[in-house]
């Protein structure tokens, strides 16, 4: 009993002073990082929105530095988000039951995926809505909307940006998880909170999926079922 | 001066920044009159002045405070009482001045000032296009500072 905690805390310590030499990140004292952790343990844990609302306005800030216009900036947020999308895909999929642990292979399993297990788990509740577009000429995009996306509760854009939308960090996402899925797409969040639908839901926001034409080729080969 | 006397209504209210800037001005309730808008900024700045002096006025020096803990600043007006009006002025650690113009028999005060001070730190504080100590031009804080004030100012 006694000699057992030794070995562990002087493998502690050595890796501590190794780390201590490099200036700017902090480890904790008993050597754990959050990659030490089981994944599945901060599963049900959630965050204050207060301070998710900070950062995420400092986020905005930062990408607002040096943009050339509106597009550059929704750009930047995109790009922000997409490597979370990357990491959520493979993540989320862990934590599934292991019975449908299966990748989606389908547009519409992947959409689900999105719409269910994604919002669920970034925003407590799933996506208020998913269409496909009715357009004929385009085949290729569906359409996600949010009624009050949480990312921008607390942002007044102002009238001179009226086409900007900051949700364009979680089109970021989505488009991270569309493309570590196999399924390349472009994702775009846009603004419908206007008429007489936005005297109810005045931040309402559409996450426009466009998938890349061989996308949608390939989804008419595979056999329906 | 319009008899508002049979109802308990929140008239207006006026934020200052810590310079003494107007940076937000609104009425609640019908039939004020209007002032333009440089009286407003007269308003604020002459607010200011006066609230920084009654922070100095002190008829008794201070016992010394004990040395571990720092005094809580002097706070200046809090309230001024009229016939017609009550006006509380919440200034919060950092210098802004919420002033809030009530009927004289508005009850709970402090609690309206609190959750509109939890507004403005919520829909202004957090919003990343808001530029600190300019003037607050928010839809989402406009819209939920109205919505609160009108469901109560309907009581």
């Amino acid at each position: 009993m006694a000699s057992q905690p030794i070995k562990p805390s002087l493998a502690g310590n050595a890796s501590q002073s190794q780390r201590t030499s490099q200036p700017g990140l902090r480890y904790p004292s008993n050597g754990k990082t959050i990659y030490h952790r089981p994944l599945n343990r901060s599963r049900t844990q959630e965050l204050s929105q207060a301070s998710f609302a900070y950062l995420f306005g400092e986020m905005v800030s930062y990408a607002q530095k040096r943009v050339t216009g509106i597009q550059d900036l929704e750009k930047r947020l995109n790009v922000q988000g997409h490597p979370i999308g990357l990491k959520l895909l493979d993540l989320l999929l862990y934590r599934e039951p292991p019975r449908t642990q299966n990748r989606p292979l389908n547009i519409i399993a992947l959409l689900q995926f999105i719409t269910t297990i994604l919002w669920r788990h970034l925003f407590s509740r799933p996506a208020d809505a998913l269409e496909k577009s009715s357009n004929p000429d385009t085949p290729d995009e569906y359409m996600i909307s949010d009624n009050d996306p949480l990312v921008n509760q607390y942002i007044s854009v102002p009238k001179e940006m009226n086409q900007l939308n900051c949700a364009a960090f979680v089109a970021g996402i989505v488009e991270g998880v569309c493309d570590g899925a196999g399924f390349p797409a472009r994702v775009t969040a846009h603004s419908v909170g206007k008429g007489e639908e936005g005297e109810l839901w005045p931040g309402k926001t559409v996450f426009l999926v466009k998938f890349q034409q061989e996308v949608v080729e390939r989804e008419a080969y595979l056999p329906k079922n | 001066m319009v008899n508002f006397n049979e109802e308990r209504v929140v008239y207006a209210l006026i934020i200052i920044n810590k310079a003494g800037g107007l940076i937000y001005q609104r009425d609640f309730a019908e039939g004020l009159n209007k002032l333009n808008i440089n009286d407003y900024l007269v308003l604020a700045g002459t607010f200011h002045g006066v609230h920084a002096i009654t922070t100095r006025l002190h008829p008794l020096h201070p016992p010394p405070p004990p040395s571990s803990e720092r005094p809580d600043p002097p706070s200046g007006i809090e309230v001024l009482e009229t016939e017609n009006f009550r006006l509380q002025c919440f200034s919060t650690l950092t210098g802004t001045k919420f002033l809030l113009f009530t009927e004289p028999q508005q009850p709970n005060v402090d609690k309206v000032m609190g959750k509109i001070y939890e507004l403005y730190g919520d829909y202004v504080m957090k919003n990343p296009f808001y530029q600190l100590e300019m003037p607050v031009r928010c839809e989402g804080w406009e819209r939920r500072l109205v919505g609160y004030l009108r469901v109560l100012n309907s009581r």
